[in-house]
């Protein structure tokens, strides 16, 4: 299956009595670029696993295209690639390792040659059959946005994808993301780094007390919109 | 991509895992065979172990270590999150559960291997008697024992109190199983050793497997969506 478009349609999500999501509507298109921003404990990262499908909204709905997550079942899910702030890698296993294992999980073709693609993307190459334990926060970021992106998706969910990357790594991976964007992917990502996103985003919002806002980034840049929306 | 596929693909990384880490059977092994060890000291005097106490000690044994296992085997997903990677592929995740619990079965398989020779060994007990029957027995009390943990291990994999309310989950519901087992064994070891009461509680066990591992299945997918 594929989609164009993710649509939160009133979402709202409790984990108990606390309430994480308010009736949260955004929708997002393909060829999008949008960041995702909020303080600590604002939902960021609870919209972010309901999109991937791993979290169901207590009451709203979500589609992808116009299908829900439980009429595109496995199908959908082969579209979405996910970057959670645990970066979902094996520690125990090699670069390669767990790239080759997430690969054919999600019925890559050419694992090998998509692996050796990824491993370069990563600038890991050098280090491929070295067992992830070995290595620092940053290359298992860079493994595992690249563990996120090996099968194509269609919708790229990206949970701070900065975290510990060097100044080379952010401006690589700036410049994946906006290749991404240019091949029709819906991307959403939430960072904290707004000077990082601000010439990348197309447009972002601000989670705020599980209510979402939008923010004009022409006003002042993202900096002076998300203070608006903070202290409105 | 298959069914089968997925359930070899999970195994084989599991096993990877396993044997560079050796956490799992060694943590089990030990702890199985130190279970055995302590009840030795207590059962055995002069040389002479009390009577029927050989089932009962393999199987407390067989289930003490089993639940060691199953609680790292997804503690090992918890660490970094790999089980909701896992449930995001684009796979059966019921292929996920079978992967899981044939990895689990694979470690408590080596840990019997161990036990029930050192258990013959220590008390005196005629395991070896009924070979085949006692296999049988082995293998449908493992897997009832598998099947229901697997479950309660995948679902309690990010509470809080996972090691506490495993057991506490776990005992209760599995208790046909070392009862079955135990009772089985005992009929083998007997001084006049009775095949077919054995062969009745295989019956209930294969029972109990076939009921637990449907359950699993069919709720597998709806458990861990959320």
């Amino acid at each position: 299956m594929d989609f164009d478009s993710l649509t939160f349609d009133e979402v709202t999500r409790n984990f108990g009595r606390r309430r994480a999501l308010n009736r949260v509507s955004l929708t997002c298109h393909a060829g999008e670029l949008i960041a995702l921003l909020g303080p600590n404990g604002a939902g960021k990262s609870t919209l972010l696993s309901i999109a991937a499908t791993l979290l169901t909204p207590s009451s709203g709905t979500v589609r992808y295209g116009s299908q829900s997550a439980r009429d595109g079942g496995a199908a959908l899910r082969a579209r979405i690639g996910f970057l959670a702030h645990d970066l979902f890698v094996y520690p125990e296993l090699s670069a390669a390792e767990n790239l080759w294992f997430f690969a054919r999980l999600h019925g890559v073709r050419d694992a090998a040659q998509v692996v050796d693609g990824a491993l370069r993307q990563a600038n890991l190459q050098d280090r491929r059959d070295d067992p992830v334990m070995t290595f620092s926060r940053g290359m298992r970021q860079r493994l595992a946005i690249e563990r996120a992106l090996l099968h194509a998706p269609r919708l790229v969910l990206l949970d701070e994808p900065f975290t510990g990357l060097d100044d080379t790594a952010v401006v690589a991976t700036r410049a994946r993301l906006s290749v991404l964007r240019d091949r029709g992917c819906i991307v959403l990502l939430t960072t904290h780094d707004l000077e990082t996103v601000e010439a990348l985003v197309d447009r972002a919002v601000v989670l705020s007390g599980g209510r979402l806002s939008a923010i004009d980034k022409n006003q002042g840049g993202l900096r002076a919109g998300y203070r608006r929306v903070a202290t409105s | 991509m298959s069914f089968l596929r997925v359930v070899w693909l999970v195994m084989r990384k599991d096993l990877i895992v396993e044997l560079r880490s050796r956490e799992i059977l060694y943590t089990t092994l030990f702890f199985a065979v130190s279970c055995v060890l302590v009840f030795a000291f207590g059962f055995v005097r002069e040389g002479q172990p009390m009577e029927d106490v050989g089932a009962g000690i393999l199987w407390i044994a067989v289930a003490f270590s089993g639940t060691l296992a199953l609680g790292r085997a997804f503690e090992r997903e918890r660490q970094s999150e790999t089980m909701r990677a896992l449930l995001m592929a684009p796979v059966d995740r019921p292929a996920l559960y079978v992967a899981k619990l044939i990895g689990v079965m694979a470690l408590m398989a080596a840990v019997e291997v161990i036990v029930v020779p050192l258990v013959a060994l220590l008390f005196q007990a005629p395991l070896f008697r009924h070979l085949p029957m006692l296999l049988a027995l082995l293998l449908a009390g493992t897997v009832g024992f598998t099947a229901v943990g697997t479950m309660f291990g995948a679902m309690l994999a990010r509470a809080r109190s996972r090691d506490v309310l495993l057991p506490v989950l776990l005992y209760p519901i599995t208790v046909p199983v070392i009862i079955a087992g135990v009772r089985g064994t005992s009929a083998l070891l007997q001084a006049d050793p009775d095949p077919a009461v054995a062969r009745a509680w295989l019956s209930l066990l294969l029972s109990f497997d076939v009921v637990f591992i449907t359950l699993a299945l069919w709720t597998f997918e709806p458990v861990m969506t959320d």
